[in-house]
């Protein structure tokens, strides 16, 4: 449907965004993040009331006193479990779909995910030496169950070998003071064929560990903990602000270089910020997940077609969005008979048909209005 | 202020540049610039390809540096100018702009603000006013809910003028704008930038690729060659078909018409 204005029809001109509408997506957004919450809490191979959920919620989160009237054993799993292991979904997901939001407006390249320019195969480098070393190197294990950050050896591996792979690839592909996208994009790719030939061999090397450095490939949940999202919460909440106060200059990029540097936009240097924030976020997703697929690629899609391609918006609604859908993948993921599966299996079964059917929309969309 | 009324608001001193390339010597483009713009002048650029007229509007956005000469607007070189403040005086409409799909126009139009934006989240009314009116004087208020797949070239074209209004610039650059556009299309385009260059107070560079098009818009024409300023001043004075035949290497016959005006007309046997 077209929306066509008669000529000469007086309406007010909007140029922005209508706060009306912003206030409803975003709220609406995290109304529906909170009752995934309390689903992703609720819900679980051991029953617990709704009633006993949510009281034991508002006992320890919001401190209010209500008599305790539930199992201790039921405390243990809602507080101690099941709620960091939502919790961390919810980062890993928010942060993975900010993060590719970002990586898609800054390469231009709608193929673009979080993990595009290195960050996956370099975290993944660093876990499977994390998860190996200690086999090869007996005298390593000693500090194999050691915390650093509220992080294990192989998680602050991990978060170090995604952070270093970008800052390297970046490096390797400035030339002249200039990066360029399409060369940022090549020599990640190149980088990471080049790691992840690395954890081929690791893993080839690695025996009884080839069970442990697969399932961290597939990403799970399983080892939420209090303590890693004491590490990883700050940097993605670092990350959001930092990224949401950037929004113009995101916006003004799509324009490409020539353009926003002719409106002002430092645009070498955006660049590396922008890569930096987004690695930063992805990186402690990373870290504490292992890497999960296809949150961070379509979510800003779907997004972008829902509510349009201002960051302004699309940064809050992707961090949300990408959190609660995360959860519900982890639920899937968890509530699979027979112990559960690993949630990177659920988002790439069903994140990937679910693409491919929003594909064909759009293309229908865009045929329909006659481009 | 204490501008005078003489001083250019954009000057090239003995500017040379040339782009560098991998292994080898740079390619020379601009081989020695001497050119001053006067505030709110009208000028069209000429010349032929890689003459390095594209070159020369990129010196004075500040997207490419000298080598060699300096390069100044409103009296202070380019390299010295905080980015932001330059995108004050300078707007430039590119020669390729990929219009990113979702935007409406208006919203597109509004990044133009980017230059003056004083808020963090939202517009100022200065700002909505600024693009209201930039609208209408690109005459695309009517497009202000359309989406880029929804516009003609034509309307493309208007866009696009509007989104450099919106910067409120002293000086706009325009590379080419007439490319892709039809006969009309040209004649329309060229009369509202004349109309805006009065109206605005606006300096206006284009480069421009067609002769008779750029002698009927612009009172001052400078044709490039080779790097090199070949010919300045008023478009009767400058597009002869001696230096057309020297520059270009194209015969052309000069051609009176009823009211008195100097056409060029193509010599092909």
């Amino acid at each position: 449907m077209r929306t066509a204005v008669a000529a000469g029809e007086a309406r007010p001109l909007r140029i922005g965004l209508s706060i009306t509408r912003s206030v409803a997506v975003l709220g609406g957004t995290a109304l529906m993040l909170a009752v995934i919450l309390v689903l992703g809490v609720g819900l679980g191979s051991t029953q617990v009331s709704v009633g006993d959920t949510a009281a034991i919620l508002a006992h320890r989160l919001l401190a209010l006193p209500t008599p305790q009237t539930w199992p201790a054993t039921a405390e243990t799993i809602i507080f101690d479990i099941r709620l960091p292991r939502v919790l961390t979904a919810m980062l890993v997901g928010g942060g993975l779909a900010m993060a590719g939001t970002v990586f898609q407006a800054l390469l231009r390249n709608p193929l673009a995910d979080p993990y595009v320019i290195g960050t996956a195969a370099g975290a993944s480098l660093g876990a499977a030496l994390g998860i190996v070393a200690p086999l090869l190197v007996p005298a390593l294990a000693i500090g194999a169950g050691s915390e650093l950050l509220g992080l294990g050896v192989v998680q602050l591996l991990a978060f170090a070998g995604g952070l270093g792979t970008v800052l390297l690839v970046y490096a390797v592909a400035r030339s002249a003071g200039r990066v360029q996208v399409i060369t940022l994009l090549l020599t990640g790719y190149a980088v990471s064929s080049v790691l992840a030939a690395m954890v081929a061999l690791l893993m080839f090397m690695s025996g009884r560990a080839l069970g442990a450095i697969f399932g961290w490939l597939m990403g799970s949940l399983a080892n939420a903990s209090w303590s890693a999202l004491g590490f990883a919460t700050p940097l993605l909440l670092v990350s959001f602000v930092l990224l949401l106060a950037r929004w113009r200059r995101i916006n003004l990029l799509l324009l490409g270089d020539a353009q926003a540097a002719s409106l002002g936009v430092d645009v070498e240097r955006e660049k590396l910020v922008l890569t930096m924030l987004a690695t930063l976020a992805t990186s402690a997703a990373v870290a504490v997940s292992g890497t999960i697929g296809f949150v961070g690629l379509v979510v800003p899609h779907l997004l972008r077609l829902l509510i349009g391609p201002d960051h302004r918006l699309l940064l809050p609604a992707s961090l949300l969005t990408g959190a609660g859908l995360l959860v519900l993948a982890d639920l899937g993921a968890r509530l699979v008979p027979g112990g559960g599966i690993p949630v990177g299996v659920v988002t790439a079964l069903v994140g990937a048909p679910f693409f491919l059917w929003l594909l064909r929309r759009s293309r229908l969309t865009r045929v329909d209005l006659g481009a | 202020m204490t501008v005078a009324v003489a001083a250019p608001i954009a000057a090239f001193r003995g500017v040379r540049f040339g782009y560098p390339r991998h292994g080898r010597e740079p390619l020379e483009v601009l081989r020695g610039i001497d050119l001053e713009l006067r505030a709110g002048e009208l000028l069209a650029l000429l010349g032929p390809n890689g003459s390095g007229k594209t070159t020369l509007l990129r010196l004075l956005s500040g997207a490419l540096r000298p080598e060699a000469g300096a390069v100044e607007v409103a009296s202070r070189p380019v390299g010295e100018w905080p980015r932001l403040a330059l995108a004050r005086q300078v707007a430039v409409l590119p020669q390729h702009l990929e219009l990113p799909e979702g935007f409406r126009v208006a919203e597109l139009v509004a990044m133009g603000r980017a230059p003056h934006a004083r808020r963090l989240f939202g517009s100022t009314a200065e700002d909505e006013r600024a693009v209201e009116r930039a609208l209408q004087d690109a005459d695309a208020l009517d497009l202000a809910d359309r989406y880029p797949h929804e516009l003609s070239g034509g309307e493309r074209q208007r866009v696009l003028v509007a989104m450099a209004l919106a910067q409120e610039p002293r000086l706009l650059l325009l590379d080419e704008p007439t490319l892709h556009l039809d006969l009309a299309h040209q004649v329309a385009l060229l009369q509202r930038l004349r109309q805006l260059h009065a109206q605005r107070k606006l300096t206006v560079l284009a480069v421009l690729h067609d002769l008779n098009l750029a002698a009927a818009f612009a009172p001052r024409v400078v044709l490039l060659d080779d790097g090199r300023v070949a010919a300045d001043g008023p478009p009767g004075e400058v597009l002869t078909p001696e230096t057309i035949q020297r520059v270009f290497g194209v015969a052309t016959e000069p051609v009176v018409t009823q009211d008195g005006r100097r056409h060029l007309a193509l010599a092909v046997d």
